[in-house]
């Protein structure tokens, strides 16, 4: 209670001063198969009616000649149904190529690009990851914006994504 | 069908559009997608008459009426067509991000009669009517047909133009987008019949994977005052859904009406 507190206290005396951020720490698992392919993986906050609130990130195949990684997008079926379909990659500080195995830190400031404001309200961050010649999973992390004081969830994945930490700072 | 009295090219055309070989059968078209991201994706179709769904161990469906219309509602050129034993193939590239409609309709006039203890039957044209019946035919029964058999396609995001109904015959105007299905969720889809609401009209939705299960799984549905049903996905995959229209009342030819609408679904998971 008295982290809470003080967490809380701090936020509010540090003010507009800090950037208000959503963190992901995502893990890609390292998977032992005959062909790897690192998965494409789309990352977004939906609000309460699954409409976007904030396109986070996507992660593709952008090295491929005559832009062909961009055929697979539709794998990511939830990200190219809400987001992918109508939209034109690459998309600035969106798009990026895909990750190896292992854990990888994100973040995504309230008020820059992709969140350019959330107004107070129930949320979920998505995650959804698809791999060539393998399968794909989607892991929904509810969460309430705005946050009185830090706050992490975890949530783990079976099959294309490990461990998942979202972390909201207020 | 193999037995027919009639000459093999009246044969082959019979099966492309004869109520009688639809009622037996399904008649559909399998696209390798039906979501499709990237630079001018291609799709390829199969289009067949069989039971089982998606097998091809029938009939091929000919292509002579095969008709695309591009995001705009504009036609779009086929590409590599070819009839095999029991599959038609065709590849379209989708040059233009939105919907396409891909559909083999036809329409015509099928007669069926005795000739001195016989049954017949005869196909054509309306200017070819009057030729139709020989002298002497019994239990005379002349149809006007309408056929169509659809699949849509979408190359990002989902348009409307492509999904039209034509106003001729039995169709399905898509009220959810037939390119935005998901396994849980409910779509609507309304039936017309020369542009009209085909209140009451039995609809039979079935899952494609048929060989595999023991069970059919077809879901029967009846529309409602404004032609429309509901259909919730239990799960993804492919769907055939299907009806047909019969008006026994004869028009000025002195021909009854029937119609016949099928088309192939992809929901996909959530």
């Amino acid at each position: 209670m008295r982290i809470i507190l003080s967490a809380a206290l701090g936020s509010l005396l540090a003010g507009p001063a800090l950037a208000a951020s959503i963190k992901a720490e995502v893990e890609i698992p390292r998977l032992s198969v005959a062909e790897y392919h690192k998965p494409y993986v789309g990352m977004w906050i939906e609000r309460a009616d699954h409409s976007v609130a904030a396109n986070l990130a996507v992660w593709y195949d952008t090295d491929m000649r005559d832009d062909e990684g961009v055929k697979w997008l539709k794998d990511l079926r939830q990200w190219w149904r809400r987001i992918g379909r109508a939209t034109e990659v690459p998309i600035d500080g969106v798009s990026g190529a895909t990750r190896p195995p292992g854990t990888h830190d994100v973040s995504f400031e309230i008020g820059a690009k992709a969140i350019s404001a959330l107004p107070p309200g129930d949320y979920t961050f998505v995650i959804e990851a698809a791999r060539e010649l393998g399968g794909r999973e989607l892991i929904r992390v509810p969460f309430q914006w705005p946050q009185r004081a830090k706050q992490s969830m975890n949530a783990r994945g079976e099959h294309e994504l490990g461990r998942v930490t979202v972390t909201i700072e207020p | 069908m193999t037995r027919s009295p009639l000459p093999i090219v009246a044969s082959i055309l019979a099966f492309l559009l004869t109520p009688l070989t639809a009622e037996a059968h399904r008649v559909w078209l399998l696209p390798s997608s039906t979501v499709l991201s990237g630079q001018d994706p291609w799709v390829t179709v199969d289009a067949a008459v069989s039971n089982d769904l998606f097998v091809f161990e029938h009939r091929p469906m000919r292509l002579d009426s095969l008709a695309v219309l591009g995001p705009k509602g504009e036609p779009i050129a086929v590409q590599n067509q070819a009839t095999g034993q029991f599959r038609s193939t065709f590849d379209v590239q989708l040059k233009a991000r939105g919907t396409y409609k891909i559909a083999i309709a036809g329409s015509g006039y099928s007669a069926r009669y005795k000739l001195k203890g016989e049954t017949r039957r005869w196909r054509g044209t309306k200017a070819e009517l009057g030729a139709a019946i020989p002298s002497g035919a019994e239990n005379v029964t002349l149809a006007k047909f309408h056929n169509r058999t659809e699949v849509f396609v979408t190359s990002g995001a989902p348009t409307p133009n492509a999904l039209k109904p034509t106003g001729r015959g039995l169709e399905m105007k898509p009220i959810t987008h037939p390119n935005d299905l998901f396994a849980g969720e409910p779509a609507v889809f309304q039936f017309l019949n020369d542009g009209k609401p085909a209140a009451g009209l039995d609809v039979e939705v079935v899952p494609g994977g048929i060989r595999y299960r023991n069970q059919l799984k077809a879901m029967k549905m009846t529309t409602d005052a404004e032609g429309r049903i509901t259909v919730t996905w239990t799960e993804a995959g492919m769907y055939w859904i299907g009806a047909s229209v019969r008006d026994d009342t004869r028009d000025a030819d002195g021909a009854v009406s029937r119609s016949r609408y099928s088309v192939t679904l992809e929901v996909l998971p959530q």
